[in-house]
């Protein structure tokens, strides 16, 4: 039985959803083809440069996070994504959703980043989507995927359908922009402003987007991979330890 | 006489003249005021205000009595806890993120393992009584902050009485809270795999007993403000927020449920073997601070009776496993509070020093390291007391959480200070955020 999946009159049933592991809720008909390539792994036991005598240094191994999904992603899945399908058709930009990602149970859809704002509209609008609340919206930083580092990943949640969706957009460093769902969604207010706090995507259209965690004179944007952790060595009874992210880290 | 370093300061800015209070020195105020000639005052309460709810900043703009723009300034309690994460294992991540909502910190822990048990694939093999466990704390820690909210909101009123028997009542979750897991608050407790340890002999006695103290003491609450004209005439229709309102500001929890609309995650979309429980969801139709008390009233004695089931299934369970089977993945002993005062097991000592090299390699590279989680990201909700609370957790693979995100209810609930308190009274303020019962901890994590 798969706990936290939804499970209400119109969900679908469970054998739909059974999942062991990390493979797919409906088992062989989801074929996975090449997840985004998000970096890569050397050696092991966190031992960098020479003095590495574990045999594991020449190591390297790419991290790649779950890839695309074909249909039929089974469940109540497939309705959803042909509705967004069909209604993206309909509004003439069928091009907005780049890719469907299934993974332990839970749907992601990968949009354009230019259409968020209408893509979100349809969401919540449309009669056989129906995401009338936007849970959460956040950010994500990948520093080795080039031209697409940041991502906003926002969780919508049908309370009509008593269903889950996860919406994800990237952005280049080079370009920070991402269209602002505040209009549709005015609980992303502070989440968006929250994003831009901590990884300085800058979300056009949002009506105020200042910093809200931060002071408003803080340099830089510490949700970032590349803004440092902070932090001074302690000595306890003679010995240091060094701050956390300078301790041997594991790969 | 020498100048008196606590009195009021008056400066002139672009922005018009600028009074900091700092206590006793009203008459100097109102007298500028008066002199300034001005209806418009723009108060800035806070973040040290004992009325605020924690270190909350309102910046009010008032006419007379009247509040015409609320606004609220937050961030006075960041600590980076997610920054934090991402250079810890998946265990420790725990124990940092329980400090977020320090009033709920069980709902923290187990919304962040939910999701990393979800990520590992072991969602079906967590042990019966680590299930129970989980949703045994999960309740009592449900009634000890609705307690809190209950008795903070009081006290905001001026109803000292029910902070005093809020606090009363509180105090016996938490000594409940130190039995089982050794702390009253910050507890990291819930492990991924199940939980850190086994109930203490004499626990469930324990817990039967606060069963029978609470079920004398709720009527209490009921008896002190269900119909006291003066606590009912300060929340009747104070911070209205209709169901439509609701959804767009994304409210979730009592807020959400004293619209009418029964939305409880626990029933909606069971997690941690909630849908074996029986209980009730509580409504209010008033969509006002008094029915957010009200529904959180009726909430205490549904987890009350959420945590009787509890204790039958315990008594069952003795001795059954807490942690999950894998080796790869619970933790390697279960430790006890040893004559020295620091958690050990002696077995478990003699274990790997004594006879197996492979057992101490096993536990010192679970230990150091700790486990990898595939890459992938998941994002498990649930209901905590101030409503849903999910963690979007992502893994790259490796021994660290790449990202771990709190959607906490607190941070999406204060954004509707603005509509629930504009256009009411200075007082009105107060109660409307007591009513959505913000814990600075999870808003700013």
């Amino acid at each position: 039985m798969t706990q936290g999946g939804p499970k209400g009159p119109d969900a679908p049933d469970d054998k739909g959803l059974e999942h062991t592991g990390t493979q797919d809720p409906s088992g062989d008909s989801v074929r996975e083809t090449g997840g985004e390539v998000v970096g890569t792994r050397q050696g092991m036991f966190g031992v960098r440069g020479t003095g590495d005598t574990s045999g594991y240094g020449g190591l390297t191994r790419q991290v790649t996070m779950p890839g695309s999904s074909t249909p039929p992603f089974g469940g109540w899945f497939d309705e959803v994504a042909q509705a967004l399908q069909q209604a993206t058709a309909d509004a003439g930009f069928d091009d907005a959703v780049e890719g469907v990602v299934v993974h332990v149970g839970e749907i992601t859809f990968h949009v354009k980043r230019e259409r968020l704002a209408e893509v979100a509209r349809l969401l919540r609008d449309s009669e056989s989507l129906r995401f009338e609340v936007l849970a959460s919206l956040s950010g994500v930083h990948y520093p080795d995927e080039t031209n697409r580092e940041l991502h906003v990943v926002l969780h919508l949640l049908s309370m009509t359908h008593n269903r889950r969706i996860r919406v994800e957009v990237a952005a280049p460093d080079a370009d920070p922009h991402v269209p602002s769902v505040v209009a549709t969604y005015p609980t992303a207010d502070w989440h968006e402003r929250e994003t831009f706090d901590f990884f300085g995507v800058v979300f056009d259209g949002h009506p105020g987007l200042t910093r809200i965690e931060m002071p408003d004179d803080w340099p830089g944007h510490p949700q970032r991979k590349d803004y440092p952790l902070g932090g001074i060595p302690v000595e306890y009874k003679g010995a240091t330890v060094p701050p956390p992210d300078e301790r041997r880290s594991y790969n | 006489m020498t100048a008196d370093p606590y009195a009021a300061t008056e400066s002139e800015t672009t922005e018009g003249r600028v009074f900091t209070v700092t206590g006793q020195d009203w008459d100097s105020l109102v007298s500028g005021v008066a002199e300034e000639g001005e209806d418009r005052v723009v108060v800035n309460m806070g973040p040290q205000h004992p009325s605020t709810h924690g270190v909350l900043r309102l910046i009010l703009e008032l006419e007379g009595e009247t509040v015409t723009e609320a606004r609220c300034g937050i961030g006075y309690l960041h600590t980076g806890i997610e920054k934090n994460m991402e250079y810890r294992s998946w265990v420790q991540g725990v124990t940092f993120c329980t400090r977020m909502d320090y009033l709920s910190p069980f709902y923290n822990e187990a919304a962040y393992v939910f999701s990393v048990e979800r990520l590992l694939g072991i969602e079906d093999d967590i042990t019966e009584k680590a299930r129970v466990m989980r949703v045994l704390m999960m309740e009592l820690n449900r009634i000890s902050s609705h307690l809190v909210c209950i008795a903070t909101g009081g006290m905001e009123i001026g109803a000292l009485t029910v902070m005093t028997i809020g606090f009363r009542e509180r105090e016996l979750v938490l000594d409940l809270f130190e039995t089982i897991t050794g702390l009253r608050m910050n507890h990291a407790f819930i492990r991924p795999g199940g939980v850190a340890q086994d109930l203490p002999a004499g626990a469930l006695d324990d817990i039967t007993s606060f069963i029978a103290l609470m079920k004398k003491r709720l009527p209490e609450y009921a008896a002190l403000c269900n119909a006291n004209p003066i606590f009912k005439a300060r929340l009747d229709g104070v911070g209205h927020l209709d169901l439509s309102g609701c959804l767009a500001l994304g409210m979730t929890g009592p807020v959400l449920r004293s619209t009418g609309y029964p939305w409880d995650l626990r029933r909606a979309q069971p997690y941690a073997g909630y849908d074996e429980f029986d209980f009730d969801v509580c409504t209010w139709d008033t969509a006002d601070a008094y029915g957010r008390f009200r529904v959180r009233l009726d909430e205490m004695w549904e987890s009350l009776r959420i945590v009787e089931q509890c204790v039958t299934r315990l008594a069952d369970l003795e001795g059954a496993p807490v942690m999950v089977e894998d080796k790869k993945i619970a933790w390697p002993s279960q430790l006890a509070i040893g004559q020295d005062g620091m958690g050990n097991s002696l077995d478990h000592i003699r274990h790997i020093m004594g006879e197996s090299m492979e057992a101490l390699i096993h536990h010192f590279k679970l230990v150091t390291e700790g486990f990898r989680v595939p890459a992938g990201q998941a994002y498990v909700p649930i209901e905590s007391p101030r409503g849903e609370l999910g963690a979007h957790v992502v893994s790259d693979g490796g021994t660290r959480p790449f990202r771990a995100h709190f959607r906490d209810p607190s941070f999406t609930n204060l954004q509707a200070t603005s509509v629930m308190s504009e256009g009411g009274q200075v007082a009105d303020v107060i109660v409307a955020i007591a009513s959505i019962d913000p814990v600075m901890g999870g808003v700013d994590r």
